[in-house]
Parts: structure tokens; sequence; C-alpha cells
């Protein structure tokens, strides 16, 4: 995969946040692109969920440059952030179990003929959307979610952030409560994200899915972004150690990390 | 880890139909898993039905029949907003009392100020929705529990209506038209028409739908079925329109079905079209089945919880002019003592959950069927106040007690 030359579909420059007195994300820079799996980890508290947050439009940043496909943007809120084609799937799901799998991803952008909800086209897409992300599993999209699996609540999820024709899709923690079975196919679901042609974040605390699936790997330690690696380059105790300690013996340094941001930081901070 | 994919059927975007068979077979695993839907309250009504016919024949009269259509009106109407409160899994505790406030408005105007009925009706309905709107303001906005909120309001409002009938007098209720709504029926050829009416309408908008379904290479519903819905629907009511058009009045004849039925159906319908069919609808089953979803979603979860409230009320308000029409006057006790209880029961009878999330415009039509038969056919057993009481209450909390045990139970075979 050629990703080094390819410009970032997103960007984060030096971006700032704090609640109160406290700094969440110190100078962080982020650049995520299209085709390619980047998974961002670290340890608890380390600012992840603030980081998506930001991102998402549910926490404004104190300073800092949102760049989107080159041009700068603002994001107040998630209705921007989805406009932009930017959609999060947390890591509770956020589906209501008493509706069915046509109605939860439709939820509250509802296709409608005048006032009455145009069922059929909604099926049809939601139909299509998952048939497109080669979904097997799931016998009818009109199934209650209540009577779905963790894994195919991931993936009824993970299809209702792909509905919309969006370009950033991020994933938190999307294997947390799976088993096996399970995780491996919501991380191959993942993979075809990013071989659609999306760009694909995915946070987690399991190493072994992030070498799994991702390109590259992005890590937070203590609000700041320590490192932003190609998966290639890095082994899995380089990681731990850039996860726990903030640097590693070969991965910290400027000449490890791929070129332009984050490696000019890394070596303040190494 | 590419290896792994588990094998099952593809999505059902080009399924077309399956068989009636396969639906009985769906349609008992659900009832197996705790879905019971409205299973309990057609037992209900048959098991009352033959248990108060055994006991006194006059049970099974034409003449008892419409009785128990008109009795159960009031409280089915009020159950059928209390609904839209319940779904979110909010409680409306004042809405017996609220009807009480709108159906003394009315009388009021009537009488007080002479305003034309139309200008009453309309009063009474404002005051429904400011009450519903101070209501879902005080829940949404300052996050009041709605327990609360409901059970000062149905203390209060016992206080209004007593001031707004000045103290321990009766208003009558003289309006022909505003004492037609409970106590008139329509003229036999009328009913029939209307029957006609809705039967084909029904028929048209079940074959629309299919038609519009399989065109898109949707999955639908097996024509037998759909058949047997229509049948089930023409049969029923076609002998409900028959025995009320028969003559059951003793010196003079009374006939034709009586008034209210029609409304209620009209309300049944238009509300489950709003439930169903609307995203209004589905946002308030969103944000009864997951809150947090529903914010995420973009709804405005707060308008919503107002909006169900400021229905809720506006039902209370039809749910008052029925009562008193029915009674021809409105005193202290209009709305007050079972009414609520009666409502909130014939909600969950029919099959709503007190959690949230789950519910039908028809349960409150059934439910406050099995509620007006019970309280009908006690009635004419001649039961005291004291053994009538005892056992409503127990049936309410049969019905409270099969909704949580069916909720385990799906929790237990994973539906939910």
């Amino acid at each position: 995969m050629n990703g080094t030359d390819r410009q970032p579909l997103l960007e984060l420059r030096g971006l700032y946040k704090s609640f109160g007195a406290v700094q969440v994300l110190h100078d962080v820079d982020f650049a995520i692109r299209a085709g390619e799996v980047t998974a961002l980890v670290g340890d608890n508290g380390a600012g992840k969920s603030t980081l998506v947050k930001c991102i998402s439009g549910i926490y404004g940043h104190d300073a800092g440059e949102i760049r989107f496909e080159g041009r700068p943007v603002t994001i107040h809120n998630p209705r921007d952030a989805a406009a932009l084609g930017i959609e999060i799937v947390y890591q509770d799901l956020a589906l209501c179990d008493n509706l069915d799998i046509v109605q939860n991803m439709f939820l509250g952008r509802e296709r409608k003929r005048n006032v009455v909800l145009d069922d059929p086209t909604m099926e049809h897409m939601a139909a299509e959307t998952l048939a497109g992300l080669a979904v097997r599993t799931v016998k009818s999209v009109r199934q209650q979610v209540s009577s779905l699996s963790g894994g195919q609540r991931q993936t009824v999820a993970i299809a209702k952030a792909v509905l919309w024709n969006s370009k950033v899709v991020i994933l938190d923690e999307p294997t947390a409560a799976l088993g096996v079975a399970q995780t491996a196919q919501v991380l191959e679901l993942v993979r075809r994200l990013a071989d659609k042609g999306l760009a694909v974040v995915l946070i987690s605390h399991n190493m072994n899915d992030v070498f799994a699936v991702a390109d590259r790997i992005a890590v937070l330690y203590l609000g700041r972004m320590v490192a932003q690696v190609k998966a290639n380059d890095v082994t899995h105790a380089q990681v731990v150690e850039l996860i726990t300690a903030g640097r590693s013996g070969r991965a910290g340094e400027p000449g490890a990390t791929e070129n332009g941001n984050g490696s000019d930081r890394n070596g303040a901070e190494a | 880890m590419t290896a792994l994919q588990t094998r099952a059927e593809p999505p059902a975007a080009t399924a077309t139909t399956a068989p009636l068979s396969s639906y009985a077979r769906d349609y008992l695993r659900r009832i197996s898993g705790g879905e019971l839907g409205a299973l309990p309250a057609l037992l209900g009504i048959v098991t009352l039905c033959v248990v108060f016919t055994i006991a006194d024949p006059i049970f099974f009269s034409a003449a008892n029949f419409a009785n128990v259509l008109t009795q159960g009106a009031a409280v089915t109407v009020i159950a059928m907003g209390l609904i839209f409160v319940l779904l979110l899994g909010e409680i409306d505790l004042s809405a017996g009392f609220t009807s009480g406030v709108c159906a003394a408005v009315l009388a009021t105007a009537l009488a007080n100020w002479g305003v034309p009925w139309y200008v009453a009706v309309l009063a009474a309905l404002a005051t429904g929705t400011l009450i519903g709107t101070v209501l879902g303001t005080l829940v949404a906005k300052i996050g009041i529990p709605s327990f609360v909120v409901t059970l000062a309001a149905f203390l209060a409002f016992q206080g209004v209506v007593l001031l707004l009938i000045e103290g321990g007098t009766i208003i009558s209720i003289t309006d022909p038209v505003i004492w037609a709504i409970a106590n008139r029926n329509l003229p036999p050829w009328l009913g029939w028409l209307l029957y006609v009416v809705s039967v084909v309408l029904y028929a048209a908008v079940q074959l629309g739908r299919r038609r519009g379904r399989s065109r898109r290479g949707l999955a639908r519903d097996p024509m037998s079925l759909i058949l047997l819905r229509i049948g089930v629907l023409a049969v029923g009511a076609g002998a409900a329109v028959y025995v009320l058009n028969l003559d059951r009045g003793r010196a003079i004849t009374i006939q034709g079905v009586p008034i209210v039925v029609p409304l209620i159906v009209l309300l049944l319908v238009l509300l489950t079209f709003v439930l169903r069919r609307t995203a209004y609808g589905l946002h308030l089953y969103a944000v009864g089945g997951n809150r947090e979803a529903a914010l995420r979603a973009g709804i405005s979860v707060d308008r919503i919880r107002i909006s169900a409230f400021m229905v809720c009320s506006t039902m209370a308000a039809v749910g008052g002019i029925i009562a008193g029409s029915r009674a021809a006057s409105v005193d202290a006790n209009t709305g007050g003592s079972n009414v609520l209880l009666y409502a909130v029961g014939a909600a969950v009878i029919g099959g709503t959950s007190l959690f949230g999330g789950k519910g039908r415009i028809l349960d409150a039509v059934l439910g406050g069927a099995v509620v007006a038969i019970i309280d009908n056919g006690m009635g004419l057993l001649g039961l005291t106040s004291g053994v009538r009481f005892i056992l409503t209450g127990s049936v309410l909390l049969l019905a409270a007690g099969v909704d949580a045990l069916s909720r385990r139970r799906a929790a237990h075979v994973g539906l939910r």
C-alpha cells in the first residue's frame, strides 16, 4: 500500500482541549487517510474518547485546526460531522432494542413521502447496504435489534454508519464485548470498509485486533500524540511500550515515524 | 481471520412470500418468548364474557353490549393518550382528573358562558393541551420525575375541578350535540355504510401495501394472511354492527351503533397511523427504547417527551367530554375515583409495557374492553363496592405481573 504519499482525508493540527484545569488533549496532530485503517490506541484516560468527541462535534476544541479534504472546517455538532461524512460507531452502540434493523439504521434521518415513512425505500436501502458489506449473518432487515447477537448488533451499527455515503468511520472499541468468532467477523468488516475506500479509525485496547487490520497506528499518551507509525514498522512490544511509557526504543524516534506531522513532536517527547 | 465466515441466509433483500405456516410458527415462537401481544386481552375478554353470561344471561344481550361500549369509551380514550406517555417509560397519574378539569371547562362554557358546543369542545381540548404542555415541560426541562409531577397534579386538579364547579354542585350538560356523543346511536343504514367503507378501506390499504412491496422486490405477507385479516375484521365488525342494529329498547325502539363507537375507531386509526407510519411515532418508540441512542440520532428528546404529555392530556380531555356526555353532567367526581386506574389498567392489560418502548393504540381498545366488561359484569352481579375494588385491583396487578414476567421471559430467551 502506498498510503504515505496520499493526502490525508481528515487532519487535526495542534489540537488542544481542556476541561477546566485539566488539559486532556495537548497539541495533538492526527491524520487519517482514505482506504486505510488507522488504529488509535492509548491507555485509559489518554484522551482517545475526547479526541473522537472533538472530531464528532460533541465537544469543541480550545485551539488547533481540523482540516477535511485539505480545507479547514469547523464542526460544531454531530450534524456538522455527519454532513462532512464523518460517522462514529460508539462503544455502547446506540441502537434501540425495540426497533428493527431498518428503523435503527435510519433513526433520525428517516426517508419520508410527505409525512408518511417511506418504509419500502428504507428497507431496500438497508438491505443493499448490508449486502454491499457482504453481511451474511442477518436473516431479515425487519428483525428487532433485541433478537440480534453482539456481533450482529455491531454489524448493524457499522452498516448504519456506512449507509450515508460516509467518508470517515470511527469505531470505538467495536470488539470489546465480542467473542472470538464475532470479533473476527467485525474485524473483517472493518477491513472491508477501508478496502471500499473509506477512512477508518479503529479505537482498540486489543493489540491483536490492531495488528490484524490496521495500516497505521496512532498512539496517545497522556493527551499527547506520541507516535503515528505504519503497522508494519513496529512490533507488538513497541506499541505497548508507547502506550504505557509514551516512548519506545526505536518507534519513538523521529526518524522512525512517517514523514510529515507528528514526528517533531515525538522527538520533543522522547 | 479472513477464513472465518458464518454461513447463513443472505439478508432478505430479494425474499418474496413466506408461507402462512411460517407466520404461524413465528407467532408461536414470539408467544413462547414472552411477546404475548393481544393474547392475554383476547383471552380475558372471552373468559369474562363466558363467566358473566353463565352468572347472569342478561350480560349477553344486545342492550348490555351497547352499554359496555359506551361505559368503556371514556376510559379507552384516556388509555389511548396514556400509551404515548407509557411508551416513553413515563406515567401520567393526573390523566383522570385532567379529564375531569376539561369536562368541567366544557360544562362551564356551555352552561355559564352560553357558547356553542364546538367552542366549548375546543376550550376543553385546549385546556387539555395546555395541561400536557405544563406537565411535559416540568418533566423534560426541569427534570422532575413524571411520577411526582403528575401525582402533584392529581391532587391539584381535584381542587381545580372543585373550584370550577363551585363547591359541591353539579353542572348539567343540556346541549343536544354533546349529549348525543355517548347517548345517541347512528341510524342503522349509516352504521352499515360506515362498516362497508371501513372494511373496503382496510382491504385497500392492506392490498396496496402488499403490491407496493412486491413491486420493489421486498418480502411481503402471504395473500392468505392478508385475506385472513380482512376476513376477521369483516366478520367481527359485521357481527357487532348487526347486533347493535337490533332493537334493544323495552318500550321504545332503540337501535343502531352508539356514536362513540365510530369516534373510537377514528381515534384508533388516526393515532395508530401517527405511531406506526410517521417519523414522530418512530421517535417516540426510539426515546422509550433507548433515550441515549435517540439523542445521538439527532432526535429532540425533550420535545418528544413534552409532546407525549400533550397528546396524553388532550386525549384525557376527549375522554372527559365523553364522560360528561354520558353522565349529562359534570360533578366533583368526574374523572376521579378509579378512572385513572382503569385507564392505566386498560393499557397494560392490552399489552403496553410500563417499562416503555412497547405498546400500540389497539392495546387501549382491547384492554378498555376488558376493564369495561369487568366493571359492567360486576355491576350486573350486584357485588358490593368493597368486592369490586378488590377484584379490579387484582386484575390490574395481574396485568402488570404478566407485563413484568413476559419482559423477564423475553430477556431470558434473548428477545430483549
